[in-house]
Formats: structure tokens, sequence, C-alpha cells
């Protein structure tokens, strides 16, 4: 499904277990075992329902409490009548970059049940007044691309859609999933984060308000649509209702992509992709620009009021159990030079901040002592949140702070006798290589 | 009553000259990089004459103030 960097896995070849409770989003991959053609997608769903412009679906998606599925978990109907409340024509986006190293889980919803996305786009787009959907995947997914303009071209064939919908391939950088990088590249600039206001619902591609919303929030919308608020209600918490899919790896037996209810504590999620292989030293949740937990936490539900006192979130769901036997500051310590050179070179905390903190970091992990090394990189750790035009600093920081914590007996062995064994076993976390991007546009 | 002036950088234009810093210290530290930290984004009505100055000196044209 991906072929452009190294899968930990390939959820898109796991057979559909038997364990299908509660799936939603992947119900149809459960039953069938294969990607949803729009026959079968019709077949399952029937048509988009749209009400053609009676109000209703806003009100159906905030009395279901859907939040955003990328990561910031905003309120998707704040976002809706952010976009309907601006002046002119509309244009929705569907985020489908997932630039997450350690996520699959919009790959594999797309590569499944593409037609449940672009159902939610399009209900999306008919709600807030868009005549046209675009799509923004990453350049280096060709077959991914090829699989989604196949689903268009079924969807323009059967006249299914009163909008346009339009693939774009855009350059794979980290931060080129941010929303204002992608209107930015609509609009002909680079795919770079904007930072400064307006924000893309009041003036975004084109000038026009501009819906941006990730390709799973945006399939929970279309089943939101056929079902209703009270129906999506009966999964999750009161607080946080729904499913949300999760991206598990790391030392685990099965790894992949599952669905499960939100407030589904992790070590459940864990024992649902075959449970670990061996003692768990911590977990990485959230991914790259996520927060390490100690072991002890595992029995946390996925939710973001009982993380939020851990410093952690569910983020895009990413969730990778580090053995015992792994480093934990020499993984961080590659995900943190991923990250410094992933940055856009913007601001002054990815330009200098970010690289020196990832240099701090590869020499704590490296054994390579001296006496300030620890309190810098504190410092500089501090100084990386709320400083730049995106927040992709504040991850690398949280990331970088987390491990310091979770690792704390690790990180006084490192600086007092050098590296722990565990340091020179092969890494455990695939990372991609830390290469800038060649170009943003 | 007067609004509250609120200090605000645009982050992608700041390069890092620094000036802010030095001419409005009350307010703006400057990392080893001499990028600014905001200490306080709000301006104190003393500070405002200072403030201006300081905006205007930006040579990036990077620094701002805000009416809220």
């Amino acid at each position: 499904m991906n072929h452009s960097t190294a899968a930990p896995f390939t959820p898109g070849h796991r057979a559909p277990g038997p364990d299908s409770s509660g799936a939603r989003l992947l119900a149809g991959w459960h039953a069938t075992g294969r990607p949803a053609t729009l026959a079968d997608h019709l077949r399952r769903y029937g048509p988009p329902p749209f009400t053609g412009g009676t109000p209703g679906l806003v009100d159906s998606v905030e009395a279901a409490g859907l939040t955003g599925r990328g990561g910031a978990g905003f309120a998707t109907a704040r976002k809706l009548r952010g976009v309907m409340d601006g002046r002119g024509p509309a244009v929705v986006v569907v985020n489908a970059m997932e630039s997450e190293p350690g996520s699959r889980k919009d790959q594999f919803l797309l590569a499944v049940a593409p037609h449940l996305v672009l159902d939610g786009a399009v209900l999306a787009a008919a709600e807030v007044g868009a005549d046209t959907v675009h799509v923004c995947l990453p350049r280096t997914r060709t077959a991914q691309h090829r699989q989604l303009g196949t689903a268009v071209e079924e969807r323009r064939r059967a006249r299914l859609d009163p909008v346009r919908i339009r693939l774009h391939a855009l350059p794979h950088g980290y931060v080129s999933s941010e929303s204002t990088a992608l209107v930015r590249w609509l609009d002909g600039g680079p795919a770079r984060p904007q930072g400064s206001p307006p924000r893309s619902h009041e003036r975004g591609v084109a000038r026009r308000p501009t819906l941006v919303h990730n390709a799973e929030t945006l399939a929970h919308l279309a089943l939101i649509a056929r079902h209703g608020p009270d129906w999506f209600r009966q999964a999750g918490t009161v607080d946080e209702p729904g499913t949300t899919l999760v991206t598990v790896s790391g030392a685990i037996a099965a790894p992949g992509v599952l669905e499960a209810p939100l407030g589904t504590p992790l070590a459940t999620l864990l024992d649902r992709a075959g449970g670990p292989t061996g003692p768990v030293r911590a977990i990485l949740l959230g991914g790259f620009a996520g927060t390490w937990l100690p072991a002890e936490n595992v029995h946390t539900p996925l939710a973001r009021r009982e993380l939020a006192p851990l410093g952690a979130s569910p983020g895009a769901g990413v969730l990778v159990a580090l053995p015992h036997t792994a480093c934990g500051l020499t993984e961080t310590a590659r995900m943190l030079a991923f990250l410094a050179a992933h940055g856009a070179r913007q601001c002054g905390p990815c330009r200098y901040g970010l690289p020196a903190v990832a240099e701090d970091f590869a020499a704590l992990a490296a054994g390579h002592a001296h006496p300030e090394l620890l309190s810098r990189l504190h410092r500089r750790t501090g100084l990386l949140p709320d400083r730049g035009a995106c927040r992709h600093p504040d991850g690398a920081a949280r990331l970088a702070a987390s491990a310091m914590r979770t690792f704390a007996d690790d990180v006084g062995h490192h600086l007092t006798h050098g590296t722990c064994p565990a340091a020179h076993r092969p890494p455990r976390i695939p990372v991609p290589p830390a290469t800038p991007l060649e170009t943003w546009r | 009553m007067n609004p509250n002036r609120i200090l605000r950088i645009d982050r992608i234009a700041c390069t890092g000259q620094g000036l802010c810093g030095e001419l409005l210290p009350e307010l703006i530290d400057l990392d080893e990089w001499g990028y600014p930290i905001l200490k306080d984004r709000i301006v104190p009505d003393r500070l405002r004459s200072h403030t201006r100055r300081a905006v205007a000196a930006c040579p990036r044209l990077a620094l701002h103030t805000d009416d809220t």
C-alpha cells in the first residue's frame, strides 16, 4: 500500500479478523476482506444522503460530537459553521497527507473504503456550498493515487456527486500535512505552513472560506449523515463519542490498523493487535510528535480527558510499543533527527532550536556526556513551543521532554556510564531518512 | 477605556536580527540565536512609545501590535 517508505507492517494484507465488533469505518473490510468498489459501497450504505440545502448535517455532526481525527481534535461542527459563515463560495480540502511516519490509518481507510471518505467530503461540500473537493495526497504514494483516481472515476461515471473532485499530489514533507500548507500549495505556493492570520476557514484556497478535514473525520461524517447522532454516540464516551482508527506497531504480535471506541484502554488496543511480544518498556502515543508514556500507564483510556494529565493526547491514534530490550533515548534521537530535517525552516525554532535539540539528544543517546548537556537540553527544549508559525516545534519538544521524563534512569546512565547495552541493538522504530525535502512545490 | 495593545511576531518574517530584544527588553528576551521570546504580550501604557519604536525599527517588519 505504501510503496515509498519501508513500512513496518502492511495492514492492507492483513486478513479481516473475526473480531469486527464495533467496526464502523472498517465494517465493509471486516465483512468482505477486499477494498470496496462503488458497487460494494452503494450496496452497503446507499447513495450519500444529500439534503439539498435543508439544514441538517451540521446540526447532526454537532449533536454527534464528532471531533477531527487528524490530531488536533477540533470540533468538526464548529469548523463547518466557520466556513458556512464565511463570505463567498467555499472550498473543501481532504487532508490525506498522513505524514506521521508511525501512522497508516488514513492510507488504510482510503485503500479499503475510499467511497466513505469521498462521500463525507462531498456531503460536507454540499453543506457548506462548495463546488469543488480537493483531495491532497503525498506525491510519493503513487499506488494510492491510482486507486483513488479509479474511485473518483467510478463516481463520475455514475454521476453520483453534485460537486467536482480533484486529486492532487503534493511534496511529502512532514509539515506539508499542516492545513495552511495545503492551502498554500493549492494556491500555487510551496507546501509549507503559513502561520499568520487569516485562518483558512475565513480565507483559504483562492481566498475563499476553506474547510480542511482529515480523511478519517470525513468518513465518520458520512456515516453520521446516514445514521444520525444517536447512532454515532452508541460508541465511545459521553465527552468523546464514536470510534477511532488506531495504528499499532512496535513490539506487538500483529501490528496494523484497527478501529476502536474512544475511551478504550491502551492495553486493550495492544491486545487487539496480538498483544506484546515481550515485556513492554514504554508506549509512544501519537507518533513522532507524540508522548512517551511509561508502561505503568498502559491502562489509561484512549481519550483526551484521561490522557491530558499525563501530558498526552490520542493524536492521530498512533501507538508504538517499545520492548524492554530497546533504548528509548536512541529511538528518540533518531526521531528528533528526522523531525529536525523535516522542518519548514521558516522560523527560528525550526532553523536553529529543533536541530540543536536533536544534536544534543544525539549526544546524550551516544553517551557523549559533558557537564552542561542536560541543562542545555532542557532549556532548549523549553524554548521550542509556541514560537513557530505551526505546531511542528511544539510536537518535537513534547517528544523530547517526555523521553527525558520516561527514560530518566537511562538519561542518568548515559550521562555517567556512557551508552546502555540496548543502545547498540538495531533500532526498533522505523524512521524515514533524515534528509530535508528537495522541493516544496 | 484604552484598548489593550498586544505584541505579535510574524514568525516566518522574523530572521532573528534581535533589535526588538535590545529596544524592548522589558517585554522581549532573545534566545541564543537572536530570536525573540515574548515575556508578556500585553503592552503596558508606560511602554507604548518604546514599543512603537521597536516595531518601527524591525528590519524585517516582523514585529506588530494589535489592538484588542
